[in-house]
């Protein structure tokens, strides 16, 4: 049986969480071990940091904060932002993170996923694609660099290519609803999960418990992913598995 | 008491740390080795494997573990397999049909139906077919996470002690005598999946 997945997502930057973090009795709102170790406890099922360091200078103190993370905090979590090479993706592994997700680089590199798939399996091996919407409605393009750079190449098509290659998990956002709190864009999502047979995570748009519940009966993802909506405490994560749950949706018990 | 020396095989393969931090948070003196004196001297060996069986295999054999696998089950010291260090343990693999297991258990590892998403990637909880001291002080259905495309299919059901339901019914956790493995990841199953690493680790003080 499906048991659907409830993400929160948390952007570092040199070792830290950064944007928005309001826990209440946090000691300190940018430590990734806390914010990890808060959520795991309010049930949180996996963890995404995506690593927003501008430099690759500083990757250093990302893998510092991956070994932390992994010391102290017993759920699968994934890193995102930045993986470029095999090297990259291994030394996150060996850190301790379950799984990295590449974006930008395996569109400029496709080889990229199939690398990482061999070398490490297609378990740990997520692809995340930020899609929009065509202007003429004809399908979703893909677009890199957060959402800036067009590509002209049919996500439904990216994604399939992507699994081929060895993707474990498809890590959907749609730009179109990404910061927007309308919720998912369903159409996608029920495209990306019925061109593939792999696990999707839904993301972007959530504004309300909602849009969780509709990401997987609607839209038939496997997980899904949030930031704003658990970071500015207006639900826990506790909360939200409970609309799912009243809602027919199956999660693991918070 | 002195924390039991719990000897994880180290055989370059993707993240063994995970394992090796949960086991030292469960209270043993957990080594990432493939030093075979060492294995010998440990009071309980932990086999982890992630990826492919073949590539497993193929990393086991040329870590020159293969051997210290067989001698550490025939010492009736407790063992501990993990996810494709569970399925390692068998026989064959249809993932890799051209790759021999390691035989301490009989039976074939299948492909999960293709009626669900694969991997299953996910929490699911283990229906509980018989007692085991890895479920000591656990809830009746622990929920633990899953990363696997394949399942093991033993010769004698009697091994299986929990199963999961995932398109079928998986194998979940299989005992035989000191050997006990599991498909889901114990050391990233919060709470219930630390417990059972402790029930293992306290499982090894006991053996010396």
């Amino acid at each position: 049986m499906n048991v659907a997945r409830v993400i929160p997502c948390l952007d570092v930057t040199d070792g830290r969480v950064v944007k928005g973090i309001n826990f209440v009795g946090l000691r300190d709102a940018g430590d990734p071990v806390e914010l990890a170790a808060r959520y795991d406890t309010e049930g949180a099922d996996e963890l995404v940091f995506l690593d927003i360091t501008a430099s690759s200078d500083n990757r250093r103190t990302t893998i510092d904060m991956v070994e932390r993370v992994a010391a102290e905090v017993f759920i699968p979590f994934t890193v995102g932002g930045g993986i470029r090479t095999l090297e990259d993706a291994r030394s996150m592994l060996r850190a301790g993170a379950d799984k990295v997700s590449v974006n930008t680089s395996a569109v400029q590199r496709p080889e990229l996923v199939s690398e990482i798939a061999a070398e490490f399996g297609v378990q740990c091996c997520v692809c995340a694609v930020d899609a929009k919407l065509r202007v003429n409605g004809s399908g979703w393009e893909v677009f890199l660099n957060g959402g800036r750079t067009p590509t002209g190449i049919d996500a439904l098509e990216w994604v399939a290519e992507a699994v081929t290659r060895g993707a474990g998990e498809i890590l959907l956002t749609s730009m179109d609803r990404d910061g927007t709190r309308e919720g998912f864009d369903i159409d996608l999502t029920r495209a990306v999960c019925d061109a593939v047979n792999v696990p999707v995570i839904a993301s972007g748009g959530v504004g309300s418990l909602g849009h969780l519940v509709e990401g997987v009966t609607l839209g038939g993802a496997s997980g899904v992913l949030a930031a704003s909506i658990f970071h500015f405490g207006e639900h826990t994560v506790a909360q939200a598995k409970a609309a799912m749950s009243a809602a027919g949706v199956r999660v693991r018990p918070a | 008491m002195t924390a039991p020396l719990v000897a994880v095989l180290d055989y370059g393969i993707g993240n063994l740390s995970s394992a090796h931090k949960a086991l030292v948070r469960m209270g043993a003196d957990a080594r990432l080795t493939r030093d075979a004196g060492l294995v010998a001297d440990a009071d309980g060996v932990v086999l982890p494997g992630v990826g492919a069986f073949g590539a497993c295999m193929d990393a086991l054999r040329g870590a020159a573990l293969e051997s210290v696998v067989h001698d550490a089950v025939a010492s009736g010291r407790p063992f501990l397999g993990i996810c494709v260090g569970m399925q390692m343990l068998f026989d064959a693999s249809d993932e890799d049909p051209m790759h021999r297991g390691l035989g301490v258990l009989r039976g074939r590892v299948e492909a999960i139906p293709d009626t669900v998403r694969k991997p299953q990637m996910q929490w699911n909880e283990l229906h509980v077919h018989a007692t085991d001291s890895l479920f000591i002080g656990l809830p009746a259905t622990p929920w633990v996470y899953f990363v696997h495309s394949f399942a093991a299919r033993p010769t004698d059901p009697r091994v299986v002690v929990a199963t999961c339901d995932y398109g079928a019914d998986l194998t979940a956790v299989v005992r035989h005598e000191n050997v006990v493995a599991t498909q889901f990841h114990p050391e990233k199953s919060a709470a219930d999946g630390l417990s059972m690493l402790g029930n293992f680790v306290q499982s090894c003080g006991g053996a010396r």
